[in-house]
């Protein structure tokens, strides 16, 4: 069965090229374009794992983030989150709020791949 | 969708986040300190960026680099947003934009102005105030900055939470081989390590996969079964690897999970596991972890007791039934919790969902597809009038059949299909109002003049095409009334002004169409020295009486410029009268009033679209033409007294004690060889080309009608004195009458000849 991985990601051209990969390595994928987005499809979407931006309106990543974990179901879901290089503090942050890992924007596909591999099973 | 069609989703997107961007930092100038206009604006350039790095755009990176980290000083309070600091960041949108442009088209960028900018972003990021010797002050280096340490701490601080490049080899490794250096692995997990999603097994499966290992798993801290928490991490991971990654290589494995862990790593001298460890070593089997639905299919929120379940299997059974046994009963009681918990989200989300009713929705559109809808909607109001008027021709029963009934039914649907499409292509000023706002600070630096561009109505909509259309001239309207309009600050100063200048561009609809205006509050209109300029020029006689209103209109003329001297700026060769003829080419119409010391405004008046127009249907020798509604101010009878001959073959109507030229359409067109008699048609009065009238003559009206254009020159070829054509409900094709240029022929006699017999239908 093919894995679902719920992206949540508010630019367009980021979303697109999630979609691009992770269609490619096989995988279903599932997209909202913020945090509060996220969280209402998540009972639908049902992923196997989640790959977040941290800056978004409305509802950013660490929000969301914790909005995930306080959810029974989801509470051990893998969650990667999309950040760039200078935002040690955030990545903190994201770690905090019960994120699982990153992934170093600008990701590659294999970059992307792996990491998502090492957090699934 | 492959990479090149997502780049061009990335460079539209670029260009929303460029006017958020605008827009958010001219609120901040208007005093805007709420915290989310902030953050708006942030994550548009941090947006930009992380497109622009997934293509490799690297100058884009770099300079929205610099820009994002003064832009995180300010929205973490550490950088005031001071009129100041606006200016440096308004330039450095405009640069930003220019790079996306340059990004995209392959063009290049002012790079001493974008590296100006970079130092003064530094410099403000860096706690120092803007100012313009602040090139001077920052001897950074131009590209990829360093980031500030009020921005974002290094990035080695304590959390050690620093991004290692993943380099996994799936290459398998041989037999334990001696060549490869030897580590022992101490790995300890802390039930946090499971909250956050991460797997000891997952993380053990990594590291098998740099090299061949060995497992042991301690028990010694699994409490009896009265006192263990099912949630909670017992066993300790001792593995001997050799694997040439180094211990780099196995805590990079260990990555997302160190801050989780109690973690050492060190060589080991020999391939034999430290003897002094007080601990019953049992052989850990990785390959159970290779049957996919094993871990996937444990239920997730005792995934860590899951987890390690698999490994207690291989030790005391008992731990296993009892470690099964705590599953089951808190899978048991997170069911029972799920329930609360699962409503409690229900109803966030369904708050979220209320908060998000009120924002609009939207869809993407190609245009192309619109336009076919448009296309098909006009055909369809053709159609209708087609059918509408042959029922009525065959009507045998009176007006009253149920037939008609539908047909006026259909008719009103058609109409509301009609404007609903419309409002489809129909689009806000905003975007060209925003890129003026550019055009003012560019223009206001180069003449050193301080302005201040207000605009106003920037929601009102308008076709696409009109709005496409409307940038340039409104463009040049805005250099010339920054350029000649507004004087300069000292000169303000002395006589009493306020030294910033005021640009005032407004946008709002009035009856069918929108009326934009521009207005300065510079000199006004130096009448006198403009009167001068055209006699000079020999467009007016020394001895012509005009008005004030008038003499403003000859800026308009043809070949006017009142610049002493050539400005960069406003003097590109291009007029007023470039831009009045291509606000009439939208079939709109260009005003100016000005008031000597108070400045001037510029009063636009244009068609919401230009795929329909109102239109009089007149007849003119047989022929059926649509003459725009919008040109015509009044239409009259005329009567033989007010008929005056005018030298050789013109003539003049008397309207009202003034006298306009009488032009007879049917013999500038070439429809007939000789003038009508205009007693036994109509005068349509037109308004035309630098404010004078003209009475066009037509031999009768038909009526009055919203017609669908259609274009000449895309389907036969330009005809002159046409505009375009359209399809009449009887399913003829009519000319629609372009009256600029039928009163410009008017003046030089007929049209070309070659266009002896433009017929219609």
């Amino acid at each position: 069965m093919k894995k679902k991985v719920l992206t949540v990601d508010d630019s367009r051209t980021i979303r697109n090229m999630l979609l691009v990969t992770l269609n490619n390595a096989g995988f279903e994928t599932i997209q909202a374009e913020d945090g509060v987005e996220g969280l209402e499809v998540l009972e639908e979407a049902n992923p196997d794992v989640i790959v977040t931006d941290i800056n978004m309106p409305r509802l950013d990543g660490f929000g969301f983030i914790e909005g995930v974990r306080r959810n029974e179901k989801y509470r051990a879901i893998p969650i990667l989150v999309l950040t760039t290089e200078s935002d040690a503090e955030k990545k903190n942050r994201a770690r905090q709020a019960g994120a699982t890992g990153w992934i170093v924007k600008p990701f590659d596909p294999t970059k992307l791949i792996d990491a998502i591999e090492r957090v699934t099973a | 969708m492959d990479m090149n069609e997502i780049k061009e989703i990335f460079f539209q997107e670029c260009e929303e986040q460029l006017a958020e961007l605008e827009s958010g930092l001219l609120k901040l100038n208007d005093g805007d300190r709420d915290p989310e206009t902030v953050n708006a604006v942030f994550r548009a350039v941090h947006s930009i960026k992380g497109g622009a790095g997934a293509f490799g755009l690297d100058d884009l990176v770099a300079f929205a680099h610099v820009f994002e980290t003064t832009l995180d000083c300010v929205r973490s309070n550490k950088l005031d947003p001071s009129p100041d600091v606006l200016k440096v960041m308004l330039k450095s949108a405009d640069v930003l934009a220019d790079l996306t442009n340059a990004a995209r088209d392959g063009g290049s960028v002012d790079e001493s102005r974008s590296r100006a900018l970079v130092k003064e972003l530094e410099a403000l990021a860096n706690g120092q105030a803007p100012s313009p010797s602040a090139l001077a002050e920052a001897p950074a280096p131009a590209a990829p900055a360093p980031a500030p340490k009020a921005a974002a701490p290094a990035p080695t601080d304590e959390s050690g939470f620093q991004p290692i490049p993943f380099t996994f080899d799936d290459e398998p490794t041989e037999e334990l081989a001696v060549d490869k250096p030897l580590f022992e692995v101490i790995f300890k997990p802390r039930s946090d390590l499971y909250a956050k999603g991460n797997d000891a097994a997952l993380l053990l499966r990594d590291l098998s996969r740099i090299g061949d290992m060995t497992v042991f798993c301690n028990t010694d801290s699994v409490p009896t079964l009265d006192k263990l928490d099912p949630e909670a991490a017992y066993f300790q991971w001792v593995i001997s690897i050799g694997t040439d990654k180094g211990e780099e290589g196995i805590r990079t494995v260990f990555e997302f999970a160190e801050w989780d862990c109690d973690l050492q790593v060190k060589p080991l001298e020999e391939a034999v596991v430290n003897e002094d460890q007080p601990m019953v070593p049992v052989p850990f089997d990785l390959s159970v972890l290779d049957d996919e639905p094993a871990p996937a299919a444990a239920p997730q929120p005792a995934q860590s007791a899951a987890a390690e379940t698999v490994a207690a299997a291989q030790t005391a059974s008992q731990v296993m039934e009892a470690v099964n046994t705590a599953i089951s009963a808190k899978a048991e009681r997170a069911e029972k919790k799920e329930s609360p918990a699962a409503a409690a989200a229900a109803a966030a989300a369904a708050n979220a969902g209320g908060a998000a009713a009120g924002v609009a929705q939207t869809i993407r559109v190609d245009l192309d597809r619109v336009d076919r809808l448009i296309n098909l909607v006009g055909e369809l109001v053709i159609n209708q009038a087609m059918l509408s008027q042959s029922v009525i021709e065959n009507d045998n029963n009176g007006g009253a059949s149920s037939i008609n009934m539908g047909l006026e039914e259909l008719q009103q649907l058609t109409r509301e299909i009609q404007d609903s499409v419309m409002a489809i292509r129909a689009q806000p000023v905003k975007p060209v109002f925003q890129r003026m706002s550019r055009i003012v600070r560019e223009i206001a630096d180069m003449t050193g003049k301080s302005i201040r561009l207000i605009t106003e109505g920037e929601n009102t909509e308008v076709d696409k095409t009109v709005i496409d259309k409307l940038a340039e001239p409104l463009t040049h309207m805005i250099r010339n009334a920054v350029d000649h309009g507004v004087e300069t600050p000292e000169k303000r100063a002395a006589i009493g002004k306020n030294p910033e200048g005021t640009v005032r561009l407004t946008a709002k609809h009035r009856s069918g169409r929108i009326l934009i205006e521009l207005a300065d509050d510079g000199a006004g209109i130096n009448r006198e020295r403009v009167r001068q300029k055209a006699i000079d020029k020999e467009l007016i006689s020394p001895d012509a009486n005009l008005s004030d209103e008038e003499i403003d209109n000859l800026i308009f003329l043809p070949g006017f410029s009142t610049a002493e001297k050539l400005s960069d700026i406003s003097g590109r060769g291009v007029g007023m009268d470039v831009v009045k003829r291509s606000i009439q080419a939208l079939g709109g119409r260009i005003n100016i009033s000005s008031k000597p010391g108070h400045g001037s405004v510029f009063t636009m008046s244009l068609p919401l679209t230009l795929a329909v127009l109102d239109g009089m249907v007149v007849t003119v020798a047989g022929q059926t033409l649509v003459v725009p509604q919008t040109a015509i101010v009044e239409t009259l009878q005329p009567e033989a007294q007010n008929i005056h001959s005018f030298g050789a073959n013109q003539r003049l109507i008397s309207i009202r004690n003034s006298f306009c030229p009488l032009v007879d359409v049917g013999r500038i067109l070439n429809f007939r060889a000789t003038q009508a008699n205009p007693v036994d048609g109509v005068a349509l009065l037109v308004e035309s080309e630098g404010g004078g009238q003209r009475a066009l003559m037509v031999d009768a009206i038909q009526g009055q009608r919203q017609v669908v254009i259609k274009s000449l020159e895309a389907n036969y070829t330009h005809v002159p004195g046409i505009a375009a054509a359209t399809i009449l409900g009887d399913g003829r094709v009519a000319l629609i009458l372009d009256v600029d240029a039928v009163v410009a022929a008017s003046r030089g006699q007929s049209l070309k000849p070659e266009m002896a017999y433009a017929s219609a239908g």
